[in-house]
C-alpha cells in the first residue's frame, strides 16, 4: 500500500481552504530505526489528516514510543522522512515542532513548579511573551478545571489532573497536530474516559490533528484512523471499520489478533 | 474550527522570541535555585570551609612569594581566594548538569528539547542560566570573604565580572558535554572522581605554580594544560583589574571546543551518544 493509499482522511477538515486541509497534518514516509542491530521501525508509512483522530495501536515494544522520538526531533531519523504540515522535521525541524504539541508517556512537568509556572516556561520556550502566556495559561486553567490551583505545585496534583495540565500545556502555543504516547496509563477508569473526551473534543471543536499512541482497544472508536504496529513493522492502517473488514474480523480486538497472531492487548488467547 | 486556534505559517523568529526564551529559561532556573536552598548554602560552604579552617592552617607551611597580579607579599587566605571562586564556578558547573541528567531521566528535559527554538540556542540559554547562578554565589562568597580581609581594590568587583562569565560558560559548558554523555543519574558519581577532584587539585588554586614545578614538573606541566588552572588565573588578575591573556585565550577557546561538543552530543542527528529506547535520551 502506498503512503497515498494510506492517507487517513476519517473527518474531513472543517475549513477546507486552509493551509491544514491541504498538507497532511502528520506523513511518515518509509521511516526505519534502528537500536545498534536491534531493529526498532522498519518501512513505516503513514498519515494523519487534520482535523482527525488516529490511533496508533500496539503492544509495548512495538515501537510506539521510538516514533514518537522520531516526529519531535528527540531521536535523529536514519531512514525516511517525516513531514508535519509538509515540513521536514529534518530540514526545518523549527517550522515542524512550532505546529506540534506533544504529550509524552513518561510525566514531563516540572514537580517543584506551580501550574502557572510549568506553563510560563512552556510559553517561553515556544517565544511567546510573558503577558499573552499569562492570558492563554488562565484560560487553559479554566478549560481543564484547574484554575483554582493555578498557584498550587505540579506535585499536588493527582494523576490525571496532572496528565490534563500537560494536555493543556501541549496546546498553549496553538499547534495543529497533537501526539499523545499512552496518556492515559496509570490512570483510572474515569480520568482515562475525561482526557479521551477532552482530546476528542479537540478534534471536532479545534480542528486538531490527533495522534494517539496507545495499547488499549477500548480508547478507540469506530470513526477513528488506525494504525497497527507491532514489533516495529506496520501492519495495517486506515480507517478502523476498514482494517477490520481488511482483517475479515468482527471488531478491532480480533482484527488485532489476526494481523498480530499475538494474544490480545487484553490478555485473552486468540481464537 | 475557531479561527483562533489557528497557528498562521510563518517562518524563522524574531528577536523577541529569542530574547523571550532566553528569559524564560532563566527565570526557570532561578527559580529551581530559589526552591533548592540547601544547594545555595551547600555551595558557599564548600569555599568557605576552604577558606576558614584550610588556609588558617596552612598559611604558616604555604608561604607565597610576590608574584603578578600581586604587588607585595599576600596571606595564603588572599591567594587561594580566586581559586574558590572558580571552585564554586566547578561545583556549579558540574551541578548544572546533574541537574540536566535528572531532568533527561525523570522527562523535563524533553520539554526543553522540543521547542521549536534552534537546540544550540537552547543549550546556551540553559548555560547562560547556569552561569548567572554561579556569579550569585561567588559574589555572595566574596560579600563573607571581605568580612575575613579578603578585600581586592573596590574596582575588581566590577573588572571579575566578565572573567568569571567567561569561566562561569566554560565550566558550565563542560558540564553540559559530560551530562550528554552520562546515560544514568547513578554514573555521576565518577564525575566527582575524575573530572572535579582533578581539576581542582591539578590547578592553581590552591598553590601556586613555580611551587608545584619544584615539587613534580611532571604536574607543572599538567596543572598548565589544565583549563580549570587558566580559569582561576583570569579571575585572579581580574580582581585586581589586570589581564591575563594567555588565560583568557585557553578559557575563550574551550568554552567554544566544549560547547560545540556540547550541542553536537545533543544534536539527535549527530549525537555522540548512541542513545536507546525508553530513556535514554532526555
Amino acid at each position: 500500500m502506498t503512503a497515498t493509499d494510506a492517507h487517513i482522511a476519517n473527518q474531513p477538515p472543517p475549513d477546507a481552504g486552509a493551509v491544514a486541509a491541504v498538507q497532511p497534518a502528520l506523513s511518515i514516509g518509509n521511516v526505519s530505526h534502528s537500536y545498534g542491530p536491534r531493529r526498532a521501525l522498519i518501512d513505516v508509512n503513514f498519515t494523519v489528516a487534520p482535523a482527525s483522530f488516529t490511533a496508533l495501536l500496539g503492544l509495548n515494544g512495538a515501537g510506539k514510543s521510538t516514533l514518537f522520538s522520531l516526529v519531535t526531533r528527540l531521536f535523529g531519523i536514519q531512514n525516511g522522512q517525516i513531514k508535519i504540515f509538509g515540513h521536514d522535521i529534518s530540514r526545518t525541524p523549527g517550522e515542524a515542532l512550532r505546529l506540534m504539541g506533544v504529550v509524552f508517556q513518561p510525566r514531563t512537568l516540572d514537580l517543584d513548579l506551580s501550574l502557572t509556572q510549568n506553563l510560563l516556561y512552556h510559553a517561553a520556550l515556544h517565544g511567546i511573551s510573558r503577558r499573552e502566556a499569562r492570558l492563554r495559561s488562565a484560560e487553559v486553567l479554566t478549560r481543564i478545571g484547574l484554575a483554582d490551583r493555578s498557584g498550587s505545585k505540579v506535585r499536588d496534583l493527582s494523576g490525571g489532573q496532572m496528565r490534563r495540565l500537560e494536555i493543556a500545556r501541549a496546546l498553549l502555543h496553538r499547534p495543529r497536530l497533537l501526539l499523545l504516547d499512552e496518556a492515559t496509563v496509570g490512570l483510572d477508569v474515569k480520568a482515562r474516559a475525561d482526557i479521551l473526551d477532552h482530546v476528542r473534543q479537540l478534534v471536532t471543536e479545534q480542528g486538531i490533528g490527533v495522534l494517539w499512541a496507545t495499547h488499549l482497544f477500548d480508547e478507540i472508536m469506530p470513526g477513528d484512523g488506525l494504525v497497527v504496529l507491532h514489533q516495529g513493522r506496520m501492519l495495517a492502517h486506515g480507517p478502523m471499520a476498514r482494517v477490520i473488514a481488511d482483517a475479515g474480523a468482527q471488531d478491532v480486538n480480533t482484527a488485532f489478533m489476526r494481523l498480530t497472531g499475538t494474544a490480545t492487548l487484553t490478555g485473552k488467547p486468540p481464537t | 474550527m475557531s479561527s483562533t486556534t489557528v497557528t498562521p505559517e510563518r517562518s524563522g523568529f524574531s528577536v523577541s522570541e529569542y530574547i523571550v526564551c532566553l528569559n524564560g529559561i532563566v527565570w526557570r532556573e532561578a527559580l529551581r535555585f530559589l526552591h533548592q536552598r540547601e544547594r545555595f548554602v551547600s555551595a558557599l560552604v564548600r569555599p568557605l570551609v576552604w577558606l576558614f579552617i584550610f588556609a588558617a592552617g596552612f598559611r604558616q607551611v604555604l608561604g607565597i612569594s610576590i608574584i603578578p597580579p600581586y604587588e607585595t607579599y599576600i596571606l595564603y587566605e588572599v591567594y587561594i581566594a580566586p581559586g574558590l571562586m572558580a571552585m564554586i564556578q566547578l561545583f556549579n558547573g558540574m551541578q548544572s548538569s546533574l541537574s540536566m541528567v535528572y531532568d533527561r531521566e525523570m522527562g523535563n528535559m524533553r520539554t526543553l528539547l522540543v521547542s521549536p527554538l534552534p537546540r544550540g540556542y537552547l543549550l546556551f540559554c540553559k548555560l547562560l542560566a547556569g552561569t548567572a547562578v554561579s556569579l550569585l554565589q561567588v559574589y555572595a562568597f566574596l560579600l563573607i570573604a571581605w568580612f575575613w580581609d579578603i578585600t581586592p581594590p573596590t574596582i575588581g568587583y566590577l573588572t571579575v565580572l566578565p572573567a568569571l562569565v567567561l569561566s562561569g560558560l566554560m565550566l558550565g559548558a563542560l558540564g553540559m558535554l559530560i551530562s550528554a554523555s552520562i546515560k544514568q543519574l547513578e554514573n555521576f558519581a565518577g564525575v566527582m572522581n575524575f573530572v572535579i577532584f582533578p581539576m581542582f587539585f591539578a590547578s592553581s588554586a590552591l598553590y601556586p605554580l613555580w611551587r608545584v614545578q619544584e615539587g613534580s614538573p611532571m604536574l607543572y606541566y599538567v596543572c598548565q594544560c589544565n583549563p580549570f588552572t587558566h580559569a582561576v588565573e583570569l579571575i585572579r588578575f581580574a580582581l585586581y583589574g589586570k589581564m591575563n591573556w594567555v588565560s583568557l585565550a585557553v578559557v575563550g577557546g574551550c568554552t567554544v571546543v566544549f560547547m560545540i561538543g556540547a550541542i553536537l552530543a545533543y544534536d539527535p542527528s549527530r549525537g555522540l551518544v548512541r542513545r536507546g529506547p525508553g530513556g535514554g535520551e532526555a
